[in-house]
Protein backbone atom coordinates (compact mmCIF):
# COMPACT_ATOMS: atom_id res chain seq x y z
CA UNK A 1 0.00 0.00 0.00
CA UNK A 2 2.21 2.78 -1.25
CA UNK A 3 -0.54 5.32 -0.61
CA UNK A 4 -0.64 4.70 3.13
CA UNK A 5 0.77 7.56 5.21
CA UNK A 6 4.11 6.74 6.86
CA UNK A 7 3.83 5.59 10.43
CA UNK A 8 5.90 4.49 13.39
CA UNK A 9 4.61 1.39 15.10
CA UNK A 10 5.51 1.49 18.79
CA UNK A 11 4.59 -2.04 19.79
CA UNK A 12 5.55 -5.12 17.78
CA UNK A 13 6.16 -8.55 19.29
CA UNK A 14 8.77 -10.53 17.43
CA UNK A 15 9.16 -14.10 18.61
CA UNK A 16 11.79 -16.81 18.83
CA UNK A 17 11.68 -19.18 15.86
CA UNK A 18 11.94 -22.07 18.30
CA UNK A 19 12.80 -22.65 21.93
CA UNK A 20 16.46 -23.11 21.11
CA UNK A 21 16.79 -19.81 19.25
CA UNK A 22 18.63 -18.09 22.09
CA UNK A 23 21.04 -21.03 22.53
CA UNK A 24 23.75 -19.70 20.22
CA UNK A 25 23.81 -16.46 22.18
CA UNK A 26 24.22 -18.12 25.59
CA UNK A 27 27.43 -19.26 27.30
CA UNK A 28 28.05 -22.99 26.92
CA UNK A 29 27.64 -23.70 30.63
CA UNK A 30 24.13 -22.29 30.64
CA UNK A 31 23.23 -23.85 27.32
CA UNK A 32 24.06 -27.31 28.68
CA UNK A 33 22.11 -26.68 31.83
CA UNK A 34 19.08 -25.54 29.92
CA UNK A 35 19.17 -28.58 27.68
CA UNK A 36 19.39 -30.86 30.71
CA UNK A 37 16.34 -29.17 32.14
CA UNK A 38 14.22 -29.46 29.02
CA UNK A 39 13.25 -33.07 29.55
CA UNK A 40 9.53 -32.52 29.11
CA UNK A 41 7.65 -33.37 25.93
CA UNK A 42 8.10 -30.84 23.15
CA UNK A 43 4.81 -29.07 23.64
CA UNK A 44 5.78 -28.17 27.20
CA UNK A 45 9.31 -27.26 26.33
CA UNK A 46 9.21 -23.64 27.08
CA UNK A 47 11.63 -21.87 29.25
CA UNK A 48 9.23 -20.56 31.81
CA UNK A 49 7.53 -23.87 32.46
CA UNK A 50 10.82 -25.68 32.81
CA UNK A 51 12.68 -23.15 34.82
CA UNK A 52 9.90 -21.58 36.77
CA UNK A 53 8.02 -18.35 36.65
CA UNK A 54 6.17 -16.66 39.43
CA UNK A 55 2.72 -17.80 38.46
CA UNK A 56 1.12 -21.10 37.58
CA UNK A 57 0.00 -22.61 34.31
CA UNK A 58 -3.57 -21.61 33.72
CA UNK A 59 -3.25 -18.18 35.25
CA UNK A 60 -2.20 -17.09 31.80
CA UNK A 61 -5.70 -17.47 30.42
CA UNK A 62 -6.28 -19.30 27.14
CA UNK A 63 -6.35 -16.68 24.40
CA UNK A 64 -9.00 -16.66 21.64
CA UNK A 65 -6.38 -17.73 19.09
CA UNK A 66 -3.17 -19.79 19.23
CA UNK A 67 -0.25 -17.75 20.61
CA UNK A 68 -2.71 -14.87 21.03
CA UNK A 69 -2.03 -14.06 17.40
CA UNK A 70 -3.91 -12.99 14.31
CA UNK A 71 -4.98 -16.15 12.53
CA UNK A 72 -3.44 -14.83 9.30
CA UNK A 73 -0.07 -14.05 10.92
CA UNK A 74 1.36 -17.57 10.82
CA UNK A 75 4.20 -17.64 8.26
CA UNK A 76 3.47 -20.08 5.41
CA UNK A 77 6.83 -21.81 5.92
CA UNK A 78 6.07 -22.62 9.56
CA UNK A 79 7.24 -21.04 12.75
CA UNK A 80 5.41 -18.79 15.16
CA UNK A 81 3.82 -15.46 14.21
CA UNK A 82 6.46 -12.71 13.92
CA UNK A 83 9.32 -15.21 14.15
CA UNK A 84 10.06 -14.97 10.43
CA UNK A 85 11.77 -11.77 9.34
CA UNK A 86 10.62 -11.82 5.71
CA UNK A 87 6.99 -12.53 6.51
CA UNK A 88 6.92 -9.87 9.23
CA UNK A 89 8.48 -7.43 6.82
CA UNK A 90 5.81 -8.12 4.21
CA UNK A 91 2.75 -8.36 6.45
CA UNK A 92 3.61 -5.44 8.70
CA UNK A 93 6.33 -3.09 7.43
CA UNK A 94 5.59 -3.13 3.69
CA UNK A 95 1.84 -3.55 3.97
CA UNK A 96 1.39 -0.51 6.19
CA UNK A 97 4.27 1.70 5.04
CA UNK A 98 5.92 1.47 8.46
CA UNK A 99 8.91 3.77 8.73
CA UNK A 100 10.08 2.33 12.05
CA UNK A 101 8.72 -0.44 14.26
CA UNK A 102 9.74 -0.87 17.88
CA UNK A 103 10.28 -4.53 18.77
CA UNK A 104 9.16 -5.52 22.26
CA UNK A 105 10.02 -9.21 22.64
CA UNK A 106 7.81 -10.81 25.30
CA UNK A 107 10.01 -13.73 26.26
CA UNK A 108 9.08 -14.15 29.91
CA UNK A 109 12.62 -13.35 30.97
CA UNK A 110 11.78 -10.66 33.51
CA UNK A 111 9.41 -13.03 35.26
CA UNK A 112 11.71 -15.99 35.80
CA UNK A 113 12.47 -17.27 39.29
CA UNK A 114 16.07 -18.08 38.43
CA UNK A 115 17.51 -14.58 38.26
CA UNK A 116 20.96 -15.65 37.15
CA UNK A 117 19.52 -17.50 34.20
CA UNK A 118 17.22 -14.55 33.50
CA UNK A 119 20.27 -12.28 33.34
CA UNK A 120 22.02 -14.65 30.91
CA UNK A 121 18.90 -14.94 28.78
CA UNK A 122 18.27 -11.19 28.71
CA UNK A 123 21.80 -10.72 27.42
CA UNK A 124 21.26 -13.44 24.83
CA UNK A 125 17.93 -11.92 23.81
CA UNK A 126 19.49 -8.52 23.17
CA UNK A 127 22.28 -10.07 21.10
CA UNK A 128 19.66 -12.09 19.19
CA UNK A 129 17.70 -8.87 18.56
CA UNK A 130 20.73 -7.19 17.05
CA UNK A 131 21.81 -10.20 15.03
CA UNK A 132 18.46 -11.45 13.72
CA UNK A 133 16.36 -8.29 13.52
CA UNK A 134 18.14 -4.94 13.83
CA UNK A 135 21.09 -5.74 11.57
CA UNK A 136 19.08 -7.21 8.68
CA UNK A 137 16.23 -4.66 8.76
CA UNK A 138 16.95 -0.95 9.25
CA UNK A 139 13.28 -0.16 9.95
CA UNK A 140 13.37 -2.07 13.24
CA UNK A 141 14.22 -0.55 16.59
CA UNK A 142 14.54 -2.61 19.76
CA UNK A 143 13.60 -2.46 23.41
CA UNK A 144 16.28 -3.70 25.78
CA UNK A 145 15.22 -6.95 27.44
CA UNK A 146 16.12 -6.81 31.13
CA UNK A 147 15.69 -9.18 34.10
CA UNK A 148 13.90 -6.35 35.85
CA UNK A 149 13.39 -8.06 39.21
CA UNK A 150 17.14 -7.71 39.61
CA UNK A 151 17.67 -4.03 39.01
CA UNK A 152 21.45 -4.05 39.35
CA UNK A 153 21.89 -6.68 36.64
CA UNK A 154 19.28 -4.85 34.57
CA UNK A 155 21.20 -1.59 34.84
CA UNK A 156 24.37 -3.38 33.75
CA UNK A 157 22.62 -4.78 30.69
CA UNK A 158 21.23 -1.35 29.79
CA UNK A 159 24.74 0.08 30.05
CA UNK A 160 26.09 -2.75 27.89
CA UNK A 161 23.78 -2.27 24.91
CA UNK A 162 22.32 1.24 25.03
CA UNK A 163 25.28 2.75 23.17
CA UNK A 164 23.71 1.13 20.10
CA UNK A 165 21.21 3.82 19.06
CA UNK A 166 18.88 1.19 17.65
CA UNK A 167 17.92 0.26 21.21
CA UNK A 168 15.41 2.99 21.97
CA UNK A 169 14.20 2.08 25.46
CA UNK A 170 14.45 -0.48 28.27
CA UNK A 171 11.44 -2.74 28.78
CA UNK A 172 9.58 -3.77 31.92
CA UNK A 173 6.16 -5.38 32.24
CA UNK A 174 3.35 -3.78 34.18
CA UNK A 175 2.95 -6.41 36.89
CA UNK A 176 6.10 -6.49 38.99
CA UNK A 177 6.77 -8.08 42.39
CA UNK A 178 6.55 -4.70 44.10
CA UNK A 179 5.16 -1.36 42.94
CA UNK A 180 7.60 0.26 40.54
CA UNK A 181 8.24 3.30 42.69
CA UNK A 182 10.02 1.16 45.30
CA UNK A 183 13.74 1.42 45.89
CA UNK A 184 14.57 -2.03 44.50
CA UNK A 185 13.89 -0.80 40.94
CA UNK A 186 15.74 2.52 41.09
CA UNK A 187 18.97 1.32 39.45
CA UNK A 188 16.93 0.67 36.29
CA UNK A 189 15.66 4.23 36.18
CA UNK A 190 19.11 5.58 36.89
CA UNK A 191 20.50 3.56 33.98
CA UNK A 192 17.76 4.77 31.63
CA UNK A 193 18.52 8.34 32.56
CA UNK A 194 22.30 7.82 32.30
CA UNK A 195 21.89 6.42 28.80
CA UNK A 196 19.29 8.94 27.70
CA UNK A 197 16.59 6.39 26.87
CA UNK A 198 12.99 6.11 28.07
CA UNK A 199 11.64 3.25 30.14
CA UNK A 200 8.88 1.27 28.42
CA UNK A 201 6.28 -0.47 30.56
CA UNK A 202 4.28 -3.04 28.64
CA UNK A 203 1.05 -4.67 29.77
CA UNK A 204 1.51 -8.11 31.34
CA UNK A 205 3.94 -9.86 33.59
CA UNK A 206 3.61 -12.68 36.05
CA UNK A 207 5.09 -10.94 39.02
CA UNK A 208 3.18 -13.38 41.14
CA UNK A 209 0.15 -11.16 41.45
CA UNK A 210 -3.24 -11.76 39.90
CA UNK A 211 -4.61 -9.34 37.33
CA UNK A 212 -6.96 -7.79 39.85
CA UNK A 213 -6.61 -6.76 43.50
CA UNK A 214 -9.42 -9.20 44.28
CA UNK A 215 -7.63 -12.33 43.12
CA UNK A 216 -7.49 -14.39 39.96
CA UNK A 217 -10.56 -13.97 37.75
CA UNK A 218 -11.96 -16.84 35.68
CA UNK A 219 -11.92 -15.66 32.09
CA UNK A 220 -9.49 -14.09 29.65
CA UNK A 221 -12.14 -11.45 28.96
CA UNK A 222 -11.71 -10.27 32.54
CA UNK A 223 -7.95 -10.29 32.17
CA UNK A 224 -8.08 -8.34 28.90
CA UNK A 225 -10.46 -5.75 30.33
CA UNK A 226 -8.42 -5.22 33.51
CA UNK A 227 -5.13 -4.07 32.00
CA UNK A 228 -5.52 -0.53 33.32
CA UNK A 229 -5.37 -1.62 36.96
CA UNK A 230 -1.66 -2.38 37.07
CA UNK A 231 -0.81 0.73 35.05
CA UNK A 232 -2.77 2.94 37.42
CA UNK A 233 -0.99 1.42 40.39
CA UNK A 234 2.44 1.89 38.77
CA UNK A 235 1.86 5.52 37.76
CA UNK A 236 0.66 6.29 41.26
CA UNK A 237 3.63 4.53 42.85
CA UNK A 238 6.24 6.16 40.59
CA UNK A 239 4.84 9.60 41.39
CA UNK A 240 4.30 9.14 45.12
CA UNK A 241 7.68 7.51 45.79
CA UNK A 242 9.36 10.52 44.21
CA UNK A 243 10.98 8.54 41.38
CA UNK A 244 10.27 11.35 38.92
CA UNK A 245 12.01 13.81 41.25
CA UNK A 246 14.98 11.57 41.91
CA UNK A 247 15.43 10.97 38.19
CA UNK A 248 14.36 14.26 36.64
CA UNK A 249 15.15 13.25 33.07
CA UNK A 250 13.40 9.86 33.24
CA UNK A 251 10.69 9.45 30.58
CA UNK A 252 8.18 6.62 30.79
CA UNK A 253 6.18 5.00 28.00
CA UNK A 254 3.02 3.05 28.90
CA UNK A 255 2.48 0.37 26.30
CA UNK A 256 -0.76 -1.52 25.66
CA UNK A 257 -2.59 -0.22 28.66
CA UNK A 258 -5.22 2.02 27.12
CA UNK A 259 -5.55 5.66 28.12
CA UNK A 260 -9.21 6.63 28.52
CA UNK A 261 -8.80 6.02 32.23
CA UNK A 262 -5.90 8.44 32.52
CA UNK A 263 -7.87 11.70 32.90
CA UNK A 264 -9.89 10.33 35.80
CA UNK A 265 -6.71 9.03 37.46
CA UNK A 266 -5.16 12.50 37.19
CA UNK A 267 -8.28 14.10 38.66
CA UNK A 268 -8.32 11.60 41.52
CA UNK A 269 -4.60 11.97 42.26
CA UNK A 270 -4.73 15.76 42.20
CA UNK A 271 -7.65 15.93 44.61
CA UNK A 272 -5.97 13.43 46.94
CA UNK A 273 -2.69 15.38 46.79
CA UNK A 274 -4.46 18.59 47.80
CA UNK A 275 -5.67 16.92 50.98
CA UNK A 276 -2.83 14.55 51.77
CA UNK A 277 0.19 16.45 50.50
CA UNK A 278 1.98 16.35 53.87
CA UNK A 279 2.46 12.62 53.44
CA UNK A 280 4.49 13.20 50.28
CA UNK A 281 6.07 16.64 50.77
CA UNK A 282 8.54 16.02 47.92
CA UNK A 283 5.63 16.33 45.52
CA UNK A 284 5.89 20.03 44.81
CA UNK A 285 3.48 19.98 41.88
CA UNK A 286 0.12 18.24 41.39
CA UNK A 287 0.52 14.65 40.14
CA UNK A 288 -1.19 15.52 36.84
CA UNK A 289 1.68 17.88 36.02
CA UNK A 290 4.13 15.01 36.36
CA UNK A 291 1.95 12.70 34.28
CA UNK A 292 1.77 15.22 31.47
CA UNK A 293 5.50 16.03 31.62
CA UNK A 294 6.97 12.58 31.96
CA UNK A 295 4.64 9.97 30.51
CA UNK A 296 3.86 8.83 26.99
CA UNK A 297 1.42 6.07 26.01
CA UNK A 298 0.72 3.82 23.05
CA UNK A 299 -2.72 3.56 21.46
CA UNK A 300 -3.43 -0.14 21.02
CA UNK A 301 -5.84 -1.49 22.09
CA UNK A 302 -7.63 1.69 21.04
CA UNK A 303 -10.36 2.90 23.30
CA UNK A 304 -13.32 2.50 20.96
CA UNK A 305 -15.88 4.88 22.38
CA UNK A 306 -19.62 4.46 22.02
CA UNK A 307 -20.00 7.72 20.10
CA UNK A 308 -17.27 9.31 17.94
CA UNK A 309 -17.44 12.71 19.68
CA UNK A 310 -16.41 11.04 22.94
CA UNK A 311 -12.97 10.39 21.54
CA UNK A 312 -12.55 14.13 20.98
CA UNK A 313 -13.58 14.80 24.56
CA UNK A 314 -11.05 12.24 25.75
CA UNK A 315 -8.24 13.91 23.80
CA UNK A 316 -9.25 17.24 25.33
CA UNK A 317 -9.38 15.83 28.87
CA UNK A 318 -5.96 14.24 28.44
CA UNK A 319 -4.28 17.37 27.11
CA UNK A 320 -1.36 15.16 26.07
CA UNK A 321 -1.52 15.38 22.27
CA UNK A 322 2.27 15.18 21.97
CA UNK A 323 2.39 11.97 24.00
CA UNK A 324 0.12 9.60 22.10
CA UNK A 325 2.02 6.94 20.13
CA UNK A 326 0.42 4.71 17.53
CA UNK A 327 0.93 0.96 17.90
CA UNK A 328 -0.46 -2.14 16.22
CA UNK A 329 0.56 -4.90 18.69
CA UNK A 330 1.38 -7.04 15.66
CA UNK A 331 1.07 -10.05 15.44
CA UNK A 332 -1.33 -10.33 18.34
CA UNK A 333 -5.02 -10.96 17.91
CA UNK A 334 -6.04 -7.52 19.15
CA UNK A 335 -3.94 -5.86 16.42
CA UNK A 336 -5.00 -2.29 15.60
CA UNK A 337 -5.16 -1.55 11.91
CA UNK A 338 -3.42 1.74 10.99
CA UNK A 339 -6.15 2.76 8.56
CA UNK A 340 -9.11 1.84 10.75
CA UNK A 341 -8.24 2.16 14.43
CA UNK A 342 -8.07 5.94 14.75
CA UNK A 343 -11.43 7.72 14.47
CA UNK A 344 -11.92 8.82 10.84
CA UNK A 345 -12.78 12.41 11.73
CA UNK A 346 -9.68 12.97 13.81
CA UNK A 347 -7.93 16.29 13.11
CA UNK A 348 -5.28 15.71 10.43
CA UNK A 349 -2.48 17.34 12.40
CA UNK A 350 -3.19 15.26 15.48
CA UNK A 351 -3.49 12.13 13.38
CA UNK A 352 -0.04 12.73 11.93
CA UNK A 353 1.39 13.32 15.39
CA UNK A 354 -0.09 10.09 16.71
CA UNK A 355 0.92 8.01 13.72
CA UNK A 356 4.39 9.42 13.33
CA UNK A 357 5.74 12.63 14.82
CA UNK A 358 5.32 11.92 18.53
CA UNK A 359 7.30 8.66 18.33
CA UNK A 360 9.95 10.20 16.07
CA UNK A 361 10.53 12.91 18.67
CA UNK A 362 10.45 10.65 21.73
CA UNK A 363 12.84 8.04 20.35
CA UNK A 364 14.93 10.56 18.34
CA UNK A 365 14.45 8.55 15.16
CA UNK A 366 16.32 9.82 12.11
CA UNK A 367 14.11 11.30 9.40
CA UNK A 368 13.62 9.03 6.43
CA UNK A 369 13.69 10.60 2.98
CA UNK A 370 10.64 9.70 0.90
CA UNK A 371 11.08 6.65 -1.28
CA UNK A 372 11.70 7.37 -4.95
CA UNK A 373 8.84 5.66 -6.70
CA UNK B 1 -24.38 -7.89 -15.48
CA UNK B 2 -24.25 -8.77 -11.81
CA UNK B 3 -24.19 -12.57 -11.94
CA UNK B 4 -20.82 -14.26 -11.91
CA UNK B 5 -19.92 -17.91 -12.33
CA UNK B 6 -17.56 -18.93 -9.54
CA UNK B 7 -16.65 -22.57 -10.05
CA UNK B 8 -18.14 -26.01 -10.49
CA UNK B 9 -20.20 -26.91 -7.44
CA UNK B 10 -18.23 -30.13 -6.90
CA UNK B 11 -15.04 -28.10 -6.45
CA UNK B 12 -16.31 -26.85 -3.09
CA UNK B 13 -16.94 -29.84 -0.84
CA UNK B 14 -19.04 -29.82 2.32
CA UNK B 15 -17.15 -28.00 5.09
CA UNK B 16 -14.88 -26.17 2.67
CA UNK B 17 -14.77 -22.54 1.74
CA UNK B 18 -12.92 -20.49 -0.82
CA UNK B 19 -12.33 -16.79 -1.41
CA UNK B 20 -13.17 -15.44 -4.88
CA UNK B 21 -12.43 -12.12 -6.49
CA UNK B 22 -15.75 -11.11 -7.97
CA UNK B 23 -15.54 -7.94 -10.00
CA UNK B 24 -13.01 -6.42 -7.59
CA UNK B 25 -14.77 -7.61 -4.46
CA UNK B 26 -13.25 -10.30 -2.27
CA UNK B 27 -16.02 -12.73 -1.32
CA UNK B 28 -15.86 -15.94 0.69
CA UNK B 29 -18.13 -18.80 -0.36
CA UNK B 30 -18.86 -21.58 2.14
CA UNK B 31 -20.34 -25.03 1.66
CA UNK B 32 -22.27 -25.60 4.88
CA UNK B 33 -23.82 -29.04 4.79
CA UNK B 34 -24.43 -28.79 1.05
CA UNK B 35 -25.77 -25.24 1.19
CA UNK B 36 -23.69 -22.48 -0.33
CA UNK B 37 -23.38 -19.26 1.70
CA UNK B 38 -21.36 -16.21 0.76
CA UNK B 39 -20.13 -13.12 2.62
CA UNK B 40 -17.83 -10.23 1.90
CA UNK B 41 -14.23 -10.95 2.92
CA UNK B 42 -13.83 -7.73 4.89
CA UNK B 43 -14.70 -7.22 8.52
CA UNK B 44 -16.64 -3.97 9.11
CA UNK B 45 -14.69 -3.40 12.32
CA UNK B 46 -11.12 -2.72 11.18
CA UNK B 47 -11.08 -4.30 7.73
CA UNK B 48 -9.60 -7.68 8.67
CA UNK B 49 -9.75 -10.51 6.09
CA UNK B 50 -12.87 -12.04 7.59
CA UNK B 51 -12.91 -15.25 5.56
CA UNK B 52 -9.44 -16.21 6.78
CA UNK B 53 -11.01 -16.63 10.22
CA UNK B 54 -12.18 -19.89 11.70
CA UNK B 55 -15.62 -21.28 10.92
CA UNK B 56 -17.43 -22.21 14.11
CA UNK B 57 -20.91 -22.80 15.49
CA UNK B 58 -23.12 -20.47 17.46
CA UNK B 59 -22.28 -20.93 21.13
CA UNK B 60 -25.30 -19.89 23.13
CA UNK B 61 -26.41 -20.16 26.72
CA UNK B 62 -29.91 -20.15 28.16
CA UNK B 63 -28.64 -19.38 31.61
CA UNK B 64 -25.22 -19.10 33.26
CA UNK B 65 -23.56 -22.49 33.33
CA UNK B 66 -25.31 -23.96 30.29
CA UNK B 67 -23.58 -24.18 26.93
CA UNK B 68 -25.29 -25.02 23.66
CA UNK B 69 -23.22 -25.38 20.52
CA UNK B 70 -25.78 -24.70 17.84
CA UNK B 71 -25.66 -24.47 14.04
CA UNK B 72 -22.14 -25.82 13.53
CA UNK B 73 -20.25 -24.17 10.70
CA UNK B 74 -22.64 -21.26 10.29
CA UNK B 75 -20.58 -18.64 12.09
CA UNK B 76 -17.29 -17.07 10.99
CA UNK B 77 -14.93 -15.48 13.48
CA UNK B 78 -12.67 -12.67 12.22
CA UNK B 79 -8.98 -13.64 12.28
CA UNK B 80 -8.05 -10.33 13.89
CA UNK B 81 -10.42 -9.48 16.76
CA UNK B 82 -12.70 -12.53 16.77
CA UNK B 83 -15.90 -10.64 15.93
CA UNK B 84 -18.47 -13.29 14.97
CA UNK B 85 -20.75 -13.12 11.93
CA UNK B 86 -23.70 -15.27 10.90
CA UNK B 87 -23.04 -16.76 7.46
CA UNK B 88 -26.78 -16.85 6.70
CA UNK B 89 -27.48 -13.19 7.36
CA UNK B 90 -24.13 -11.41 7.57
CA UNK B 91 -25.13 -10.00 10.94
CA UNK B 92 -22.68 -9.76 13.80
CA UNK B 93 -23.36 -11.69 16.96
CA UNK B 94 -23.19 -8.74 19.35
CA UNK B 95 -24.92 -6.02 17.33
CA UNK B 96 -26.90 -7.52 14.46
CA UNK B 97 -28.71 -4.24 13.77
CA UNK B 98 -25.64 -2.08 13.17
CA UNK B 99 -22.61 -4.29 12.65
CA UNK B 100 -23.03 -6.53 9.65
CA UNK B 101 -21.14 -7.79 6.66
CA UNK B 102 -22.62 -7.98 3.17
CA UNK B 103 -23.90 -11.42 2.28
CA UNK B 104 -24.79 -12.74 -1.13
CA UNK B 105 -27.08 -15.30 -2.63
CA UNK B 106 -25.34 -18.23 -4.27
CA UNK B 107 -27.26 -20.20 -6.87
CA UNK B 108 -26.45 -23.66 -8.12
CA UNK B 109 -27.12 -23.68 -11.86
CA UNK B 110 -26.63 -26.22 -14.61
CA UNK B 111 -24.05 -25.73 -17.31
CA UNK B 112 -26.80 -24.83 -19.73
CA UNK B 113 -28.16 -22.10 -17.46
CA UNK B 114 -24.67 -20.79 -16.95
CA UNK B 115 -24.03 -20.63 -20.67
CA UNK B 116 -27.18 -18.51 -20.95
CA UNK B 117 -25.67 -15.99 -18.52
CA UNK B 118 -22.85 -15.25 -20.92
CA UNK B 119 -24.01 -12.81 -23.62
CA UNK B 120 -22.01 -12.51 -26.85
CA UNK B 121 -19.35 -9.84 -26.56
CA UNK B 122 -20.51 -6.54 -28.04
CA UNK B 123 -18.93 -5.57 -31.32
CA UNK B 124 -18.17 -9.14 -32.32
CA UNK B 125 -19.66 -10.21 -35.64
CA UNK B 126 -19.68 -13.65 -37.25
CA UNK B 127 -16.56 -13.87 -39.41
CA UNK B 128 -16.09 -15.59 -42.75
CA UNK B 129 -14.35 -18.66 -41.29
CA UNK B 130 -16.04 -21.59 -39.63
CA UNK B 131 -14.19 -23.99 -37.34
CA UNK B 132 -15.18 -27.58 -36.95
CA UNK B 133 -17.82 -27.84 -34.24
CA UNK B 134 -17.43 -30.47 -31.54
CA UNK B 135 -20.56 -31.14 -29.49
CA UNK B 136 -19.89 -30.84 -25.72
CA UNK B 137 -22.40 -31.96 -23.18
CA UNK B 138 -22.59 -29.85 -20.03
CA UNK B 139 -23.75 -31.92 -17.11
CA UNK B 140 -22.03 -30.27 -14.19
CA UNK B 141 -23.60 -27.80 -11.76
CA UNK B 142 -22.00 -24.41 -11.21
CA UNK B 143 -21.99 -21.88 -8.38
CA UNK B 144 -23.28 -18.51 -9.49
CA UNK B 145 -23.25 -15.42 -7.32
CA UNK B 146 -25.33 -12.28 -7.69
CA UNK B 147 -23.43 -9.28 -6.38
CA UNK B 148 -26.20 -6.82 -7.21
CA UNK B 149 -25.51 -3.17 -7.78
CA UNK B 150 -23.65 -2.28 -4.63
CA UNK B 151 -20.68 0.01 -5.14
CA UNK B 152 -17.20 -1.44 -5.01
CA UNK B 153 -14.98 -0.58 -2.11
Amino acid sequence: MADAEPLIDCDVHNALADDGALGPYMPQAWRDRREALTYLPTEFRNVRENLGDRSYIGAEYPRPTPRASRVDAWPPDGGAPASDLDFTRAQLLDRWNVEYAVLNPLLGIGEMLNLELAAVMARAANDWLVDQWLDPEPRFRGSIVIPYEDAVWSAGEIDRVAADDRFVQALMLSRTIEPMGRRRYWPIYEACERNGIPLGIHNGGWGGHPMTPTGFPTFYLEDAAAMALAFQAQITSLICEGVLHRFPRLRIVLIEGGFAWLPSLMWRLDRAWEKLRVEVPHLDVPPSVLVRERFWFSTQPMEETEHPHQFGELIEDLDMSDRILFSTDYPHWDFDSPNAALPPRLDTGLRHKILHDNAAALYALPAVSPAND
Amino acid sequence: MTKHVLCAARELAVGEHRVFDVDGRSIGVYNVGGEFLAIRNRCPHQGGPLCEGVQVGALISEEPGTYIYDRPGEVVRCPWHAWEFDLRTGTSWFDPEHQRVKFYEVQVLTGEDVAGLMPPRPGMLPGPYRAEIVPVSVEDAYLVIDVGHIPKG
